[in-house]
């Protein structure tokens, strides 16, 4: 054996160890929950046991009763944190170096964001339909906001004696932005992509509500109203924070790998 | 030819409260090439103003600089600078800071990196090629901004109190590798110093700078032999040149916290950094 396999599982061993904390919160909240669920002696419809629950996630996904809804909500979310993030990161660098269009958007951008979304989906979907085009819309619009305001300050943020060692190498406004500005942003704007993930779950939960025919939203509205099936709810609200979870730590591993090493 | 020529140069900057603070008064100098000046002055007589014009990121109100006899271009590409801090680039490693400027101005990926090990070898920190800035010493961060200035065979290298933030005794070391490097490059060098030992030790000649606004006092040979080592710190020519500046500095009037107040609206000229404000319509200026 090699000294640095037993450094490696020495390392293991260590990371097990932190985690056991999260592992034992985890169990006192299931135990919890039962608890709750024995003490109380709530019905079914009300509060479902946690191994209720289970039992109904595990056969939704193997009945693929959850399937299709899963993947749907999923290409909404994807494909409006795209489209979101990078609208933000463009529009956020205008109005960080142009103080007009800062005076112009910023009103605007402030009121679009005070504005509920959940007052602005119907009307979104009125407009767009109940397809994907509403969904994408709605989860970039939700996105757009923390995302462009991190990417303004980050550039903002930019060390003006790079900037003048910049321009002593003669850089062109392209390669100031490339080598200069967006490492510099970088970490800033990661922080509003966190947030922007969890919140662009959140939008495409609000466009099923306001008119689709599949996806989670969708999915909890059937187990609430025409199945009347707690179990299958607490599943579909299992299935989205799990979504939600993986996509933030997904944000933050890319983060890792593009400001780690430098931070 | 690398020779420096400043004619009349006069620079004034706009003060924050409205109106003009003149930092350069008509100031004339010539160094031949491949000399080696270093410049000494009070604080806030111009003396970074002065390297600015030289390297063609400030353009003089009045009068011009030339280098070889050519009129100085927008951030001059003759010229390489060497700042008072690294300024290197935090998420780039050592070898990629140095080949920094070679990337800005196209050059292949292989031929960046031959020069770019070649210019780590010649400023002493070869085994650092992969290392990040923060895990470097600041005297390693400082031969590193040395070596990105040289990326582009600069024929002047300007340098704004490059040693200022190291020990005395990594000091006189570097002062002595800028000797050698200066040697094997042929470049001419334009110094700008607080240290009086420095500015002796290294140039030709020594120009001592006015309070603001900035002219030359005195012009004062520096009657070493080269190649120098650190031992001519301890020899009479050494010691007799270096009181003759101290005079003509001392025979200033030295308003101390006048200085500091003057060196204030220079630096926030050069530091100007956006401020983060999201849609405030009471900020001022905005």
């Amino acid at each position: 054996m090699a000294p640095h396999v037993a450094l490696s599982r020495r390392a293991g061993l260590s990371w097990l160890r932190g985690m056991l904390p999260v592992a034992l919160a985890a169990v006192a909240f299931v135990v919890g929950w039962r608890l709750l669920v024995l003490v109380g002696g709530y019905p079914t419809y009300l509060l479902p046991a946690p191994e209720t629950v289970f039992a109904r996630f595990v056969r939704a996904w193997s009945e693929g009763t959850m399937a299709p809804h899963f993947a749907a909500t999923m290409s909404e979310i994807a494909a409006g944190f795209v489209v979101g993030a990078l609208l933000a990161v463009l529009i956020g660098y205008l109005l960080a170096r142009s103080p007009l269009a800062e005076k112009l958007l910023s009103p605007y951008l402030v009121a679009a964001q005070a504005t509920p979304i959940l007052a602005l989906a119907p009307l979104l979907v009125l407009w767009f339909g109940t397809g994907l085009a509403s969904k994408v819309l709605i989860c970039a619009l939700i996105v757009f906001f923390p995302v462009a305001v991190a990417t303004m300050v980050g550039i903002r943020s930019v060390d003006g004696r790079l900037l003048e060692l910049g321009r002593s190498l003669r850089a062109s406004r392209r390669q100031v932005f490339r080598h200069l500005e967006l490492p510099a942003a970088l970490p800033s704007i990661f922080g509003g992509m966190r947030v922007g993930v969890t919140l662009a779950v959140i939008g495409a939960v609000v466009a099923e509500w306001a008119g689709a025919d599949r996806g989670l939203g969708v999915l909890i509205n059937l187990a609430r109203g025409s199945l009347f099936d707690t179990p299958l709810m607490f599943a579909a609200l299992l299935t989205i924070a799990g979504i939600g979870v993986v996509l933030y730590v997904g944000v933050l591993l890319v983060e890792r790998r593009l400001v780690g090493r430098w931070r | 030819m690398a020779d420096i020529v400043l004619d009349g140069v006069t620079h004034s900057f706009a003060q924050p409260g409205g109106g003009q603070l003149l930092v350069l008064d008509a100031l004339s100098l010539q160094v031949a090439d491949r000399q080696v000046v270093a410049i000494v002055g009070p604080n806030g007589s111009g003396k970074s103003t002065l390297l600015r014009i030289v390297a063609g990121l400030l353009a003089p109100d009045a009068g011009h600089a030339a280098i070889g006899g050519l009129a100085v271009a927008d951030a001059d590409p003759r010229v390489g600078l060497v700042f008072q801090e690294p300024r290197l680039l935090p998420w780039r490693t050592t070898l990629d800071n140095v080949s920094f400027p070679l990337e800005l101005a196209g050059v292949g990926a292989a031929a960046r990196r031959r020069r770019a090990t070649e210019l780590l070898g010649l400023v002493g920190i070869a085994g650092f090629a992969s290392a990040y800035p923060q895990q470097l010493s600041g005297g390693m961060r400082q031969r590193a901004a040395i070596a990105r200035a040289l990326a582009r065979e600069p024929s002047v290298l300007l340098l704004d109190e490059p040693f200022s933030a190291l020990d005395s005794l990594t000091r006189e070391r570097f002062n002595a590798e800028l000797l050698d490097l200066w040697q094997r490059t042929g470049t001419t060098i334009l110094l700008v110093t607080h240290s009086i030992s420095e500015a002796v030790f290294v140039a030709d000649r020594v120009i001592v700078l006015s309070p603001r606004p900035g002219h030359v006092i005195a012009d004062v040979p520096v009657p070493l032999p080269r190649p120098r080592s650190t031992d001519a710190l301890d020899g009479a020519a050494y010691s007799s040149t270096a009181a003759t500046i101290r005079a003509y500095l001392h025979g200033t009037p030295a308003d101390h916290a006048a200085e500091e107040a003057l060196a204030a609206p220079v630096h926030d000229v050069l530091d100007r950094v956006g401020t983060p404000a999201w849609f405030d319509p009471f900020r001022r200026g905005g």
